[in-house]
């Protein structure tokens, strides 16, 4: 059993527990996007970042990604780490504005708006479907290609994969394109983006094998700028 | 893709931690590029996923999966090269080529790839053309290397080294024999000195190749005394190599260095320094 402090309260835990998980335990809310239970601690999103050490060796972690530790501090809420989630999440809205769970996630924070380059309905990389596809759905028929800025997410070749079972668990679990492909029942559509636009996918004959959810999604047809 | 080759290739690799990009490795060389064929075939060989192998071979840029043309032209667009206009250079080969970084000629004789560094900054602008290096390109020289290139002249003239042109310290005399090539190259002349006799001998000016020919037949290990073959001054001075403790030769490099070669047969010991302005070496031979 380890004893950590959280935000000055002790809390004792088994080996191998994330500092997310002790604490949610005791109470303490971090935002999390690409945290999701049952899939491997990926802190791509790094929105669940706290601040563990003190004075001059504190430093921002991944609560999501990091173990708990004998006599560890954790603060989850200090001025630094909110000011590095904030802008976390301006970062996301700019990547991603549509994303309901984005939106949400930025009003609950208080970023009501952002400075950067807007894009349109952009991965945000969190790899949530390739975790999916790989460990709940075990196909691993999706993967991130290329790195830098072109880096993406997609099946090999971007040819329909003979492994993928079109479950559609990737676009379950998506939290930043999740609306992607409400175009065929606008009625549902939050954002109503597509609803404006005619889908151009069903105009694309097999549309079983158009994988469009994925990466290039042509799902709104918006451009980028 | 009929044959056996990717199996070959995954079968050596078996086991080994980091095998991936070693085959990798292999298969692009055998063709040149990664086919979608052969990564499906690792794929199958290895157990490992496509996505993941995909996603191997378009992180790195050192992979390709478009074929290549025949001869591999690479720009350096680094910092220090960068501000000695190597856009300039990058801009005048896609002229010169009709296409653009990242592309192949529809001949595919030529694939043109901007690269971030080459480690050679002091010699930029750098243009690397199947391995071989041309420094301080100008934007008049793309025409003649790609000529070069396409006529099969730029095939490297030794897969490690470069041709360094040598003078004689004290008489200022070029040492170069043209007559002797070594490796293609005009090799370099000494007097070698040992056991009482004089002779010739000729060294490969390659630099890092150490190939001699002609000269005395010398047990490995012997100590010979080196002499410039046209003053027949002593080219060695009071340095000792830092290998094996024999006396060192040394000559000039025309390009702006001194080279120095042990005097003990087969010992590696002599390096080239190059020469910075205004650093006074203090065991530089005396510039008579």
């Amino acid at each position: 059993m380890i004893t950590l402090t959280i935000n000055g309260l002790d809390v004792t835990v088994e080996k191998g527990t994330t500092v997310l998980e002790a604490a949610k335990f005791l109470g303490f809310p971090i935002p999390t996007l690409c945290h999701m239970e049952g899939l491997t601690p990926y802190g791509a999103c790094r929105l669940c970042v706290v601040e563990i050490g003190a004075g001059s060796a504190a430093k921002l972690v991944t609560s999501c990604t990091y173990p708990a530790e004998p006599g560890l501090k954790v603060r989850t809420a200090s001025a630094r780490v909110v000011r590095a989630r904030k802008m976390i999440l301006e970062l996301l809205l700019a990547s991603c504005p549509q994303s309901k769970t984005i939106q949400d996630l930025a009003s609950k924070h208080e970023v009501t708006q952002q400075r950067f380059r807007q894009e349109h309905e952009d991965c945000i990389l969190c790899g949530r479907c390739v975790h999916m596809c790989e460990e709940q759905m075990m196909a691993k028929a999706i993967g991130f290609r290329g790195r830098g800025q072109n880096r993406s997410i997609g099946t090999p070749f971007d040819v329909p994969s003979e492994v993928c079972r079109q479950c559609g668990g990737c676009m379950y679990v998506c939290p930043a394109c999740s609306l992607r492909c409400t175009y065929t029942e606008p009625q549902k559509a939050i954002c109503g983006g597509c609803a404006n636009l005619s889908p151009p996918c069903l105009e694309k004959d097999p549309f079983n094998d158009m994988m469009c959810y994925m990466d290039p999604c042509v799902a709104c047809e918006i451009k980028k700028p | 893709m009929d044959d056996q080759t990717v199996e070959k290739i995954v079968a050596e690799h078996q086991g080994s931690l980091g095998g991936m990009l070693s085959i990798l490795s292999e298969v692009q060389e055998k063709y040149g590029y990664l086919p979608q064929d052969a990564l499906r075939r690792v794929a199958v060989a290895t157990g490992v996923s496509l996505a993941d192998i995909y996603g191997v071979a378009t992180f790195y840029r050192a992979y390709s999966l478009k074929p290549r043309g025949k001869h591999l032209v690479s720009a350096c667009l680094g910092t220090a090269c960068h501000v000695r206009g190597a856009p300039r250079i990058a801009d005048e080969l896609c002229r010169h080529l009709g296409i653009q970084p990242g592309e192949t000629t529809a001949d595919n004789e030529f694939t043109l790839e901007t690269v971030n560094c080459l480690g050679g900054c002091a010699l930029g602008p750098i243009v690397v053309v199947d391995g071989r290096c041309y420094s301080n390109v100008q934007k008049g020289k793309v025409a003649e290397i790609l000529r070069r290139t396409r006529a099969g002249l730029g095939e490297p003239r030794a897969e490690h080294g470069f041709p360094l042109t040598i003078r004689c310290p004290h008489c200022r005399q070029s040492l170069m024999d043209p007559a002797h090539p070594i490796e293609g190259v005009p090799s370099i002349q000494l007097t070698v000195c040992w056991n009482g006799s004089r002779q010739t001998l000729h060294l490969s000016s390659l630099h890092g190749r150490q190939q001699v020919s002609g000269g005395p037949e010398i047990p490995a290990g012997s100590i010979v005394g080196l002499a410039c073959p046209l003053c027949r001054r002593d080219l060695t001075d009071d340095a000792i190599c830092p290998e094996c403790g024999a006396d060192l030769a040394r000559v000039r490099v025309e390009e702006g260095a001194t080279l120095t070669i042990c005097t003990r047969r087969g010992c590696r010991g002599g390096r080239l320094d190059l020469d910075i302005p205004g650093v006074e070496a203090a065991d530089r031979p005396s510039q008579e």
